[in-house]
């Protein structure tokens, strides 16, 4: 039989293609050169960034919004390390996507040759896996593996190394069958299938738990499983948390919602789990941003943890009853459970009372700011409220990091699934704009606002000219309190008002001007009049991506707020709230 | 050395045997992995197995780290590693080899040559004044052999880190 014989770097795009790759994010440069040649004739998309950071969040942007690998393609050395943030940042969010990086040719490896870095070492501990590949031939099992580990299981980041000779060499092409692939990989095999003894104990809690909630992590939403938990949810009236990796997961207007937990959660969210005798974790990790001080989180509360990753199971808390599995399938089985239970004449514990006292706790703490006082600057939340409220239905999110990326988690409301895009797990400032890029890009249907905070849009702002020049109309407002916000809060509250380092002007940069001179629509707000207006304008471009500098007071501070290290118990709320906290005790 | 008995009873250190892909960057990456999540690695040994297609990786866990659960889990989502043997020292066969070269006046040599012939070890090299022993067994043993010798007065010590194997069951199986 002939085999068709063809490059590396054809190999490369072709085994892309087959992959049902539509676009790759990236720039070149020396060693991934050859790999630019072909992707001239194929059918894949490629947008061309501005700085390789930008690329990888562009592709974590897509994967988001998909649920498919985002792919970011650069050269060696600097443009690799600069992929390094971005590939950090889909490790700790779990979001698949595939980094290919150039490398010098093999004879120069290890030689300190020119744009050489040990790409595979650096990225070694951030990413689920990583290759150098040694031979062209390897390239089509390569890129399999590579799209196979990133997506299941638990999904996140690979990084494929490919040096430039390897690239140039020929190959006979092949195109390996996923038994092949499976084969490959003797050593990964994610379990997805909960344990049915383990499944059967968890409904039997569930049944007889008196006040429990369930807490809802991003896993949910990489299993596909909303629909599945929105059926539990219903089926035992337990209220919902959603973390702030998992807005959306359950719709914030569902009665059984609670918002989010954790440091700048919602009081009832908090004190729910606080005082909860049984939390159900679906795809949620524990995190310290959500425990507070691990020793005095939920203290009464056993714990059923579904989670796809057993190395998350008792990682932070003993659970009672651990599932390793998938959480769509898992909830599936558990509901299946529950309804064989209460069928055959089992009854649920009376969760009424508890929701009583968790719906009495939403009536006295609801999310509260003060509204700004005539002719003073904007209120940060009331800009998140009134694009909220313009904003056309199953519009997606997209946040930086820091307070406008918490007023956005808790001033919007998410209906669906898929429509929050942050991130949350690393904390990468300048997320917001390549991830709405990308986000944009894979569902162009959509309406994408980024909600960026000043400091966050300086960090990757350059990326709107690429959004211009590709047109893809992305919206960014930028909550601008010229400050690093969340850290003088922190300065404020927690080292007695002494600012350090943390004013970023209030006069430089024009966010206007520098909007209009990467093609995009500039608009400034500084009145609480002007706020609806300018978003309906910025609502009305779609030929264009639009900035809008939200100036807004310097001061305001992000509530309810754990600080760091403490007891969840010890929330500290809004002034207007503080005298009555005691009805959360 | 004495009262330093690694792999005893009482002591935080637990046996892993690794079988992973015999690949470049293997190790890079379990060792790696260990420094990452601040695992403590007590030694190391690693060798290819009868199957050209895999490597065994030894490694004495430091418990006193990080509980063996949780190393183990983090090991395992290693793509490159396909099983992870978790060895009890009781119900393990554990060998190391040691080298030691050892200060030994021509009245010592006899004593010495005497205690590598109890132990079961052997005599590679010869100097005038020195001697250069080696001896395998388990890791106990060898702590005894060192401990022993260390009165003559010990240049240089080599030690191998420890390879393990189950204990073979003597009822019959099915």
């Amino acid at each position: 039989m002939d085999k068709l014989k063809i490059t590396g770097a054809q190999a490369l795009i072709k085994s892309l293609e087959n992959e049902g790759v539509e676009v790759v994010f990236g720039l070149p440069g020396g060693c991934i050169l050859p790999a630019y040649d072909p992707l001239l004739e194929s059918k894949i998309r490629h947008i061309l960034v501005r700085h390789e950071q930008g690329a990888g969040h562009m592709a974590e942007g897509y994967a988001h919004v998909t649920g498919k690998p985002g792919v970011a393609m650069v050269t060696s050395g600097p443009a690799a390390t600069n992929l390094v943030t971005p590939l950090c940042d889909a490790y700790m969010d779990s979001i698949p996507m595939v980094g290919i990086t150039g490398q010098v040719p093999t004879a120069a490896i290890g030689t300190d040759a020119f744009q050489e870095c040990d790409t595979v070492g650096i990225t070694r501990s951030i990413t689920k896996h990583n290759e150098l590949v040694t031979s062209a031939q390897d390239i089509p099992m390569t890129v399999r593996q590579a799209f196979h580990i990133a997506s299941t299981g638990r999904p996140g980041p690979t990084l494929i190394d490919l040096p430039k000779d390897v690239l140039q060499n020929p190959m006979e092409w092949y195109w390996p069958s996923d038994d092949e692939v499976l084969d490959s990989l003797p050593g990964y095999r994610p379990n997805v299938k909960g344990h049915p003894r383990m499944i059967k104990e968890a409904a039997k809690l569930i049944l007889a738990a008196k006040q429990p909630v369930l807490y809802v992590g991003g896993g949910v939403l990489k299993a596909r499983a909303a629909g599945a938990l929105r059926e539990l949810a219903e089926l035992t009236q337990i209220p919902v948390v959603t973390t702030l990796m998992a807005r959306g997961a359950f719709p914030d207007s569902h009665p059984l919602c609670l918002g989010m937990p954790g440091m700048h959660g919602t009081a009832t969210a908090v004190t729910a789990m606080q005082k909860s005798d049984l939390l159900i974790a679906l795809g949620s990790r524990f995190d310290d941003r959500v425990t507070g001080k691990v020793a005095a989180f939920a203290p009464d509360a056993k714990i059923i943890h579904v989670d796809i990753d057993p190395a998350e199971q008792g990682k932070v808390r003993r659970p009672d009853v651990p599932i390793v599995g998938d959480c769509r399938l898992v909830i599936e089985e558990i509901i299946k459970a529950l309804r064989d239970m209460l069928q055959s004449g089992e009854k649920q514990s009376d969760v009424g009372p508890w929701r009583s006292r968790v719906s009495g706790w939403r009536e006295q703490f609801p999310l509260a700011y003060d509204q700004s006082q005539p002719g003073a600057a904007l209120k940060p939340q009331f800009c998140l409220e009134k694009l909220r409220d313009s904003a056309p239905q199953g519009t997606i999110v997209v946040s930086g990091v820091g307070q406008h990326q918490m007023w956005a988690s808790q001033y919007w409301r998410f209906e669906e699934p898929y429509t929050w895009v942050n991130s949350g797990g690393l904390g990468t400032m300048g997320f917001a704009v390549p991830a709405a890029i990308g986000a944009k890009v894979g569902r162009p249907d959509k309406t994408v606002w980024a909600i960026d905070g000043d400091g966050c849009f300086q960090m990757t702002a350059q990326e709107l000219v690429t959004a211009s020049l590709e047109k893809i109309p992305v919206k960014i407002g930028i909550i601008n309190n010229s400050y690093l916000g969340m850290v003088r809060q922190w300065q404020e509250m927690f080292y007695g008002e002494r600012y350090s380092e943390v004013n970023l002007s209030g006069t430089l940069p024009d966010f206007v001007k520098w909007a209009e001179s990467m093609g995009c629509v500039g608009i400034r707000v500084e009145d609480p009049e002007e706020t609806e207006a300018a978003i309906d304008k910025a609502n009305s471009v779609n030929d264009r991506p639009v900035v809008v500098d939200f100036r807004v007071e310097e001061n305001e501070k992000v509530f309810p707020m754990v600080p760091a290290g403490q007891s969840n118990d010890d929330l500290v709320l809004h002034d207007s709230q503080m005298p009555r906290r005691e009805y959360l005790k | 050395m004495s009262g330093n008995n690694p792999y005893g009873q009482d002591s935080q250190h637990h046996v892993l045997s690794v079988l992973v892909k015999n690949r470049p960057g293997v190790l890079a990456r379990v060792s790696a992995l260990f420094a990452r999540r601040g695992y403590n690695i007590f030694s190391l040994a690693v060798a290819p197995t009868d199957h050209p297609e895999y490597s065994r990786i030894t490694i004495v866990v430091d418990l006193a780290s990080a509980p063996l659960e949780q190393i183990v889990k983090q090991l395992f989502k290693l793509i490159d590693v396909v099983r992870i043997g978790e060895l009890d020292p009781k119900l393990a066969v554990k060998r190391e080899l040691v080298v030691v070269t050892v200060k030994a006046e021509a009245e010592e040599r006899g004593q010495i040559a005497e205690l590598v012939r109890i132990f079961d070890g052997k005599i590679l090299s010869v100097g005038s004044d020195k001697l250069t022993v080696s001896m395998d067994d388990e890791p106990d043993k060898v702590d005894d052999f060192v401990n022993l010798l260390s009165k003559y007065g010990i240049v240089e010590t080599q030690r191998s880190g420890m390879v393990a194997l189950p204990r073979l069951s003597t009822s019959p199986t099915n």
